[in-house]
Parts: structure tokens; sequence; C-alpha cells
């Protein structure tokens, strides 16, 4: 089987090695839908030599930030990026999951100050790596699954 | 150095800054009791926001102040509810700290204080935030074991009820735990404490153990700290009446109790702790009560004073 099916992109950002299913889903996280007509492709279960299988997505025209990055450590922690300029990478990089989640994901608790109509973003703090773990800086509350309450 | 500091949760304080404020306390209390007089606090006013009725903690702190010759400007009941409607807390706090020095809140959301801390530019004290942390119940608390024993590294403390719904219960047993205290958490398996706090203390390398048997774990208490177990927590009224009636403390429970040893209770109960207890050496809970005032007369003048 060949490895990955589509067509390399002359510029932009590809976004490799993503958990087998979440291709859709990252492109919700980054607010991706169809309207802003971004030439885009898409793998999904596409053969992996290191993981059995991945999906993958190819951004034309759009070198994603730092900050949309540290978006999709929380739904696939291996994903790799790469920016892509004249059919060459100029910048390779891992998603690192991050410290803090700002205004990133909402904190599970529903009687959580946060989830009012107050004016600052959820901050949710990571205080444990392995298995990773936040907490709400507001309410204390341990997070069960950060992923469900992606912003 | 505590002053002009937040106190949102007890692990907010470094075990010098507790030890200082029991320390406070203790020359507190003569004043709390109204035998010598103050003016420390003078002129100053505190904000006593609660947005969530408890008549205790609100009585304590504003004693505490007036006691210290402080006074007090207050928001309750159906005042509190409106404002709560109206407008943002961020809002509320910026408006409460034109009118005082410090403000004391209390609030049904989770998370409140910590959010109140940030945009008050005087300092907040929890008292009290939904199902949150109230580090204030947990210092009173702390101070009446120390008042008794001392040294909180020799004492076995036994801590029964509702432990898994029961916010006091974590920021006690994690801070007694801090202190070198061993512990036995006695409640039905469904209520025991849960598993974040047990790691927490685990961490700590303090001895602890699981029970349901809170006889068994009386004779080598030394502070027996009893909390309610609430209906709403239970399917079916049958099975909170079975679960309930074993975690309830009679006179003859405590016939192989030790000769010191006390017992506590946040307060209200409901009968949990049987009145025919109340005469005996044993109660402390009304004196636990009462130490609410010298603990938060010690927290307000060391954060409006400092160390003096
Ligand atoms: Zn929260």
């Amino acid at each position: 089987m060949k490895e990955v099916r589509i067509a390399p992109i002359k510029n932009g950002t590809v976004i490799d090695h993503i958990k087998p299913g979440k291709a859709l889903k990252v492109l919700d996280l980054l607010g991706i839908d169809g309207e802003e007509r971004m030439a885009l492709s898409l793998a999904m279960y596409a053969h992996s030599k290191k993981a059995g299988s991945k999906d993958l997505v190819k951004i034309e025209e759009k070198e994603l930030k730092v900050d949309e990055v540290n978006r999709l450590a929380i739904l696939t922690p291996n994903a790799s990026i790469s920016i892509i300029r004249d059919f060459q990478v100029v910048r390779k990089f891992n998603v690192a999951p991050p410290e803090v989640l700002e205004g990133i994901v909402k904190c599970e608790n529903i009687n959580c100050i946060t989830n009012q109509n107050e004016p600052v973003p959820s901050r949710l703090i990571m205080t444990r790596k392995d298995p990773r773990t936040y907490k709400c800086h507001y309410c204390g509350r341990l997070q069960s699954d950060i992923e469900k309450n992606i912003i | 150095m505590l002053k002009g500091k937040d106190i949102v949760a007890i692990n907010d304080l470094s075990q010098d800054e507790i030890e200082r404020i029991l320390n406070k306390a203790r020359e507190m209390v003569p004043i709390a009791r109204a035998e010598k007089k103050s003016r420390l606090l003078e002129g100053r006013i505190l904000a006593s926001f609660f947005f969530e009725p408890s008549t205790r903690t609100r009585l304590s702190f504003e004693t505490a102040m007036q006691r210290l010759g402080g006074s007090v400007i207050t928001v309750t009941g159906q005042e509190g509810t409106s404002i709560i409607k109206g407008e943002t807390l961020a809002d509320t706090v910026r408006m409460a700290e034109c009118f005082s020095d410090i403000i004391v809140l209390r609030h049904p959301r989770e998370g409140a204080a910590r959010l109140a801390a940030g945009f008050s530019n005087i300092p907040v004290i929890n008292g009290g935030d939904g199902a949150g942390q109230h580090p204030t119940q947990t210092l009173l608390d702390l101070f009446t074991i120390k008042e008794e024993f001392n040294d909180i590294s020799k004492l076995h403390v036994t801590i029964a009820g509702d432990l898994k719904y029961g916010r006091t219960t974590h920021s006690l047993s994690v801070a007694l735990s801090r202190m070198g205290a061993s512990l036995s958490f006695v409640a039905p398996p469904t209520i025991q404490m849960p598993d974040h706090i047990l790691d927490e203390i685990s961490g700590m390398g303090a001895d602890h153990e699981l029970s349901s048997d809170l006889m068994g774990c009386i004779p080598k208490t030394d502070v027996l700290y009893m909390t309610r177990i609430q209906k709403e927590r239970f399917p079916d009224f049958e099975e909170y009446i079975k679960v309930a009636g074993a975690f309830r403390l009679d006179l003859d429970m405590l016939e192989n109790a030790k000769k010191g040893m006390i017992v506590m209770h946040p307060l209200p109960r409901v009968d949990e702790v049987h009145p025919d207890i109340d005469p005996t050496e044993h109660a402390r809970y009304f004196q636990q009560a009462f130490n609410g005032v010298p603990v938060r007369m010690a927290l307000l003048s060391l954060i409006l004073e400092g160390d003096i």
C-alpha cells in the first residue's frame, strides 16, 4: 500500500500523524469549515509505517500559527506540522501539549464560575504529564475528558 | 507575609503562614471573648458579600471585624440574588472595592473567589464557593485541634460521614497530613474520600486508612471529626436511613474512647452527634464554632495590618 495518496502542496501547512479518525475534528478545531474557500486535501485511515494508520491534512496557502498548533495537541498529541514554501519544508515541529489551556477547553464543572457569563477565558492547568491531567485554575476540578469540552 | 494576601484555598498558604495565623488567633481569644478591647482595625471596612446563605460564617466574620474596631458593609439574601442576576461577579467585585478595604465572599459557584481575587485590588477572603473551598473553616478546625493537643504530628484523626462531597473534610485531611497526623476515613464506600485527595495525602507520605467501621476506629482516635450525611446523596430513603444510622455517634459508642479524645463537627448537625454527648468532656463542636471568631480576627488583622 502506498504511504499517502494525496499530492504535495506548493505553499501551506501539512499536518501529519493525526490520530486516525480525527482529521475532521482537527479542521473543526482550526475553525475551517469550507466557507473560507481554502484549497485543502485530507486523508483518513491512511496506512502508516509508524502507527498502522493515521489521518493527514494539507492546507494550501495557510501557515499555522503556534497557538493554533497548541489547540491540536489536545486532540492529537502526536501530530507533526510542516510548513511548506515552494514545495520545500521550511519548518517542521511536533505539537506539544500546552501547560496552560486558556480559552480553548471549557471546565467540565457546570457549576464553575467560568461557565457563567464572566469576562474571563477558561483556564486549565496541566498538573500531571502521564497520564496527562488538567485542573481548572478557578474551581480546581480535575478534568476527565478535555477533548469533549473543546470550545 | 500575609499582608495584602488573598485567601482563596488552604493550599495557597504555606505551613509557616498557617502557623502564624493560628498563633495570632490565640492572641485574639481574649478580645473575641470581650475580656479585652481592641481598636486595631478602626476605620477599616469589611465588605461582607454573601450570595448564598451561611449565617454562621457571615456572623463570625462580621463579629471578628467589629471586635477589632472595624466596621462592616454587607449584602445578603434577596439583595445578593438580584446582584448575581444583574451583573457579573467581576463587576460586583470592582464595585465593592470602592467602598471597602477587604472583601469576604460567599458564592454558590465554584471558583468564584479565585475569579474575584483576580479582579479585585483589595484582598479577598473566600467564605465558601459552592462545593469548592472554604479555607477559614479549615483554619478554625486546625486551631481547635491545636488548642487541645499542640503537637498535631502525634495525633490520630478519624474523619467520618460524607467524605466524597464534604468539602471541609478534603482540605482538612490534606492540611492534617501536611502536619504529619495519621488519619482514618470512615464512610460508606459510595461516599468515601475521592481518589485525588487520597493521592495527595499518599504523596505526602501520611499514614491513612479507609474504613466503614466507626466503632472500631474510636479507641485509637484523638480527634473524631463528624460530618453530616445528606439524604440527597442516596437513591432512596431506605438506603439513606440504613447508612446514616451506622454513622451516628451516641454516648455509649464513646465507652472505649481515649480520655482526652475530642469530638468535632462543623455544624449544623442533624442527628449524627447525639445531644447526650454535649455535656461530656469530649464535645468540642461549640468551642469549634466560637473559634471561628479569633481565627477570622487573626486573618483580618494579618491581611490588613501585617504581623504587628
Ligand atoms: Zn472550573
